[in-house]
């Protein structure tokens, strides 16, 4: 991940729960691709099929509620949106993000400054800046931006992993 | 100094002499249990890492719940597969296929401990902090991962003190009293938290009501929903009482929040479209036309809710129009319903028995409903298009208003 990065807004409401983000008849198919195809289908039909890799999702508080779906970061993450502004996250969709090595930015300030296709400029754990305003944001601890600058899980394991081998050793 | 239930639980797990909110530990859970609809994406996960073996087989679960018997030709037989295949691979040896509602069997089975850390790929996990649990949901790639370390890591949670007393009056039933919490707290309301139940009427309610409210403890967004242990929980896991005494609330722990309510002053409480704390007193929604009824779920699947629900039907008929489907939550409520005649009386009244699985909850294998339909379920959760098209509208409330609900054909006050 940049160190600095820009994006075009997708603006999203409060409380947009995991069914919302992939209902549970698609979030079965394997598929990441064809998965992803129904991603927001219902609350934004338009976004899986004009959504760009680079967008940042911009939502209210709680975004992610309700289900441990893991496809609902990854139906996201597989139109290449690798970061998400919201008030608040539901904590399961937090971990799944992060294992998915997305930066989830918590702030109250920012979805109240910024609107539906604006660009937001990302400093990481720095600032965030949109029209002409710049706010600070909490900085992600340790463990969990190791796993971001692996890009997930996956890799931070096979890592973790042979570092263990190599201890036993 | 005094702790909470999950600072004291997480200190037993990791042998930590003091922790706090906000400190991240390493926890080494004494369960994992995963279930159907994610069994294709956690091979995919374990196979990317190059997991050749999990560390502790003994400690996993497997359960094909959510997809029974099937609902998509295209898809869900794959997930079986896969977890037939996991099974196999890495010789894990307690698999349920069919037998019933994962969290259901999780604490009915004795898997889900007094004291322990349980993790799962699901976000109902929380249910067995009504014995006193520690667990909570993962993804998928979280599982595999730590299904290979056997670590999972975990941030100290703040809690909330939730103080229940008194008596519930007649009607009034452990899902009124979450519904009631849902709907002060709200969605978000104990996001990240520890939600722990205390008071008299905590301690008067049976496992299994502990079991509904910790189940719905997620719906605020809480980490986990915990109750003490208590002689109640010791009988129900045929477990010396001195073993699981200390899981009790230290008198100066340090909660955010302490919140009180006295059960004498709740009535039934319905969640009305669309959101889990949209919730209503029964006075303020009686009367609204149902299509469907569905008793059964992770929340209110158990014996004690097919008995409050045939106690209601018993001798009588449901309404014509009505569709009325009852899942017992596993195969053991399902053949003691049976033999205390409850199934009977559903099948008499009217109403469909099916398989124990998780059912309409999951909007999966089957009961879908269509724009303009109306459903009353005893389960969790009733986000948009959940439990068929995204013009549908879901109700959920007790057993017994569910009951009420179907020989009326409108929601109805049980009392």
């Amino acid at each position: 991940m940049e160190q600095k990065f820009s994006g075009k807004v997708w603006k999203l409401p409060d409380d947009v729960d995991t069914d919302t983000i992939i209902a549970g008849r698609h979030g079965v198919i394997v598929d990441k691709k064809e998965m992803g195809s129904h991603c927001l289908e219902t609350l934004r039909p338009e976004f899986a099929s004009t959504v760009k890799p680079g967008d940042i999702l911009v939502a209210g508080k709680n975004f992610g509620c309700g289900s441990s779906r893991e496809m609902a970061p990854e139906s996201i993450a597989v139109h290449g949106v690798y970061c998400i502004v919201a008030k608040s996250f539901a904590r399961i969709f937090f971990r799944n993000a992060i294992n998915n090595g997305m930066l989830l930015i918590e702030s109250e300030e920012i979805p109240a400054h910024c609107e539906e296709g604006d660009i937001l400029t990302v400093e990481v754990n720095k600032q965030v800046t949109v029209n002409g305003k710049s706010f600070p944001i909490p900085k992600v601890p340790q463990n969990l931006f190791a796993i971001i600058q692996d890009g997930g899980l996956v890799n931070n394991t096979i890592k973790r992993m042979q570092q263990a081998e190599k201890e036993a050793m | 100094m005094g702790y909470t239930l999950a600072e004291k639980i997480l200190m037993k797990n990791t042998g930590e002499k003091h922790l706090e909110p906000g400190n991240i530990v390493i926890t080494h859970p004494d369960a994992y249990m995963m279930h159907d609809i994610y069994t294709s994406f956690l091979k995919r996960a374990l196979n990317e890492m190059g997991v050749k073996k999990i560390k502790h087989p003994e400690k996993a679960v497997m359960f094909l719940d959510h997809l029974m018997p099937t609902n998509q030709a295209t898809t869900d037989p794959e997930h079986y597969r896969d977890g037939i295949e996991i099974v196999r691979k890495y010789n894990i040896p307690n698999f349920h296929k069919g037998e019933g509602i994962s969290h259901s069997l999780m604490h009915e089975l004795r898997y889900a401990r007094p004291g322990t850390v349980v993790t799962a790929t699901d976000s109902h996990t929380t249910t067995y902090g009504g014995a006193g649990c520690f667990c909570t949901g993962i993804g998928h790639t979280e599982m595999a991962a730590a299904l290979a370390t056997d670590e999972l890591w975990m941030k100290v949670p703040q809690a909330i003190k939730i103080v229940i007393d008194g008596e519930l009056p007649q009607g009034v039933y452990a899902k009124d009293i979450i519904l009631k919490i849902l709907g002060d707290i709200k969605s978000d309301g104990g996001q990240y938290k520890s939600l722990e139940f205390t008071g008299s009427t905590v301690a008067d309610l049976s496992m299994q009501a502990r079991f509904t409210i910790a189940n719905m403890a997620l719906e605020a967004g809480a980490k986990c929903g915990l109750f003490e242990a208590d002689e109640k929980t010791a009988e129900y896991y045929d477990m010396d009482y001195n073993e699981i005494s200390w899981i009790k609330i230290d008198a100066d722990a340090n909660y955010e929040k302490i919140l009180h309510y006295q059960a004498q002053e709740l009535v039934p409480q319905l969640s009305c479209p669309q959101g889990v704390d949209n919730v209503h007193p029964i006075d303020e929604v009686k009367g609204v036309k149902i299509n469907e009824v569905y008793i059964g779920s992770c929340t209110n699947g158990s014996l004690e809710d097919m008995e409050v629900a045939a106690k209601i039907l018993e001798g009588k008929t449901i309404a014509p129009h009505l569709k009325l489907v009852v899942i017992p939550a596993t195969n053991h409520v399902f053949k003691e319903s049976m033999k205390r005649g409850y199934i009977q009386t559903f099948i008499k009244a009217g109403g469909m028995v099916t398989h124990p699985c998780c059912g309409l909850c999951c909007g999966q294998p089957y009961g879908l409903m269509s724009d303009g339909e109306v459903v009353l379920g005893t389960n969790n959760r009733n986000f948009i298009g959940r439990m068929g098209t995204k013009k549908s509208l879901i109700y959920l409330s007790s057993p017994a208003v569910a009951a009420a609900s179907a020989l009326t054909g409108v929601i109805t006050d049980p009392r």
